[in-house]
């Protein structure tokens, strides 16, 4: 059963958003491309939990509120969503740049999250070990180098998007510039508060990521006490899409651990 | 008329099949492609002959900055600005311009400007650009910010060009406890400062804006381009509520010219499709990275280039059949020239006479039979 496409406001901001299922709220933040279609994840996961995927704001067509300047901005704005969303604490999945936004957002605080699960984030550096430069890739190798299963970027790019779904592509590349650009894909100061992070963790990374090599893995590993690192074989940058039983059932194996 | 001799600095000595084994002169081309012995030889060419352009009785010599590229090996024009004024007496030299944006300090390009104000005793013509695209991968600058860090890096320079200090400034990229500059400029208020542009509305309304009435040169543009941005230039400052004098627009364009339109064209050739396909060429995602265009702009843009298919390269013909290029006779150049010059009413032409691989003799003998042949009779 596919989710429904909802509105959603926090303070004055109106963003696009994807729910279905039922139980524990789950809250999926997307990557730099944008909110993806309910993807077979969502499905697997709407069997334990409430899936609920805002589409960033600056993104697609979400309100780009003038002040949405950094990564810390965005941190704040989903302390502020999980405040209003109601009495619950609420698992949280971030992929990429949403992995990021949730651990700027975990470091600041926790009180509303029950778990994290970080799907391949940006968000730190290690000196020696350069992320790939997706701004400088061309179209097709910004698609290519995402995924290691090839049958995935083939389907893609064979779709020619609409002027509408351009424009959408459009908005998320320059959302995703405000935030990634510079210092490339990290902030200086996070990896020294992960510590913080005080609720179960897990770091799933592809084991072939080309942007953020899975090496990172376990330095997230390392700052976070207790976190669990599970690094997946053939998989590229988003296990969310090419792994999607085995991101499920982490994810719920997380939650069962809560339970 | 005012003429300008303007130099890229293009390192010609590129292997051209290396080259072509990149997607581009930008950001990656390996510089074990740079060779120091032959680039020395380039710097010393690329001088003299804007030494040259003076005898010539050209009023104005000029240079810009490129970084990481072997379109321009210029990234700190303002050396080269340092020998011209100590090689020339009395022709204007423009720095044309500084990309604001990619520096950290700002009142260090308001301090350098100022320096060589004095040096030259009132010689010196600024321009004030945004860098091109690519350079936001060289020097990676964030390009969401590249419009807000213009205006206000623009602000600060004036700023502390204009104000007595200590001043202080306050923005959103850029925050000075003390604007106090020493020296301040030779000219008052200030060194002329022209904007450069590829066309864009926005830039057009700003530099004709009263307190601002900056020429306005449009570059790398087609002859209708160029009539539309400049009329956009002069019915804005009717809209501002006065008349736009000749001296606040005109345009920069690739020039050659010999005795004839056949030898002009064989000889150009060359130099003008290595400056387009083998220097300039850019892909997209280097050009106009996000942020660096506005959003509408850049849809539009896709658009277009959506219509257009894929790129190839250009030919001569392509580049002079829009006007991007005016190569012929004297007799053509002058024509073509003139035409442009009385739609437009320009007061200003920026030339090119060196592009691309174009050799020291032919260059020599372009600039020579331009001035002879073109200038006094378009001024």
């Amino acid at each position: 059963m596919p989710g429904t496409e909802t509105k959603h406001k926090v303070r004055d901001v109106n963003v696009r958003m994807l729910r279905g299922g039922s139980g524990p709220p789950l809250l999926f933040l997307h990557g730099a491309n944008g909110l993806p279609v309910w993807l077979p994840v969502f499905e697997l996961l709407a069997k334990q939990f409430e899936v609920i995927v805002p589409e960033h704001p600056g993104f697609g067509t979400s309100d780009n509120p003038a002040w949405l300047r950094n990564i810390g901005d965005l941190a704040m704005y989903y302390l502020d969503f999980l405040d209003e969303f109601g009495p619950h604490e609420i698992h949280v999945v971030g992929q990429s740049l949403g992995g990021w936004a949730a651990a700027e957002a975990a470091v600041r605080n926790c009180s509303r999250i029950k778990t994290l699960s970080l799907l391949g984030p940006a968000g730190i550096r290690i000196k020696g070990m350069l992320s790939g430069d997706n701004f400088i890739w061309s179209p097709e190798e910004a698609v290519r180098n995402l995924y290691h299963n090839q049958d995935i970027p083939d389907q893609i790019l064979a779709m020619q998007p609409t002027d509408e779904q351009a424009d959408i592509l459009l908005n998320n590349r320059f959302a995703t510039a405000k935030f990634g650009w510079e210092p490339r894909w990290y902030n200086p100061s996070l990896e020294r508060w992960l510590h913080r992070i005080s609720v179960p963790t897990l770091i799933m990374w592809g084991k072939e990521d080309k942007l953020f090599p899975s090496a990172y893995a376990a330095r997230w590993g390392e700052r976070i006490a207790g976190s669990r690192v599970e690094i997946v074989p053939e998989c590229g940058h988003v296990p969310a899409v090419e792994k999607p039983e085995i991101t499920a059932k982490e994810i719920i194996c997380l939650y069962a651990g809560t339970r | 008329m005012q003429f300008t001799f303007f130099h890229l600095m293009p390192y010609r000595p590129l292997d051209m099949a290396e080259r072509h084994k990149h997607p581009t002169s930008w950001v990656m081309l390996p510089n074990k492609l740079y060779d120091p012995k032959k680039g020395a030889d380039e710097y010393q060419s690329y001088i003299d002959q804007l030494v040259y352009a003076e005898k010539l009785g050209f009023d104005v010599i000029a240079v810009n900055e490129h970084h990481q590229t072997a379109y321009g090996i210029m990234p700190a024009p303002n050396l080269i600005a340092a020998t011209l004024i100590a090689r020339t007496t009395k022709a204007k030299i423009a720095i044309i311009g500084r990309a604001l944006p990619l520096v950290n300090n700002p009142l260090n390009i308001a301090e350098e400007f100022a320096m060589l104000d004095n040096l030259s005793r009132g010689r010196l013509i600024t321009g004030f650009v945004r860098g091109i695209g690519a350079e936001y991968h060289s020097t990676g600058i964030n390009p969401s910010f590249s419009h807000e860090r213009y205006q206000e890096a623009h602000d600060l320079i004036v700023q502390a060009w204009t104000k007595p200090g200590p001043t202080s400034f306050e923005g959103e990229h850029f925050n000075v406890r003390y604007v106090n500059i020493w020296p301040r400029p030779y000219q008052t208020p200030h060194p002329q400062i022209w904007i450069p542009s590829m066309g864009s509305s926005e830039t057009v309304k700003w530099a004709a804006a009263p307190e601002r009435k900056y020429p306005f040169l449009v570059t790398f543009s087609g002859r209708e381009l160029v009539a539309r941005y400049l009329n956009v230039y002069r019915d804005q400052a009717k809209q501002y509520g006065y008349e736009a004098s000749p001296d606040q627009v005109g345009w920069a364009s690739p020039v050659y010219v010999a005795d004839t339109d056949e030898r002009a064209r064989k000889e150009a050739r060359e130099g003008i499709e290595s400056l387009f396909n083998d220097f300039l060429a850019i892909p997209f995602q280097m050009l106009l990275p996000p942020g660096y265009m506005s959003l509408p702009s850049m849809k539009n843009t896709m658009r277009m280039r959506k219509a257009l298919g894929a790129q190839r390269r250009l030919t001569m013909e392509e580049l002079m059949e829009n006007g991007t290029v005016v190569v012929g006779s004297p007799k053509t150049v002058r024509d073509q020239l003139a035409k442009l010059r009385d739609e437009t009413r320009a007061g200003k032409l920026v030339t090119m006479l060196q592009f691309g691989t174009l050799s020291d003799e032919l260059t020599k003998r372009n600039m020579e039979t331009f001035a002879s042949e073109v200038m006094p009779h378009l001024r």
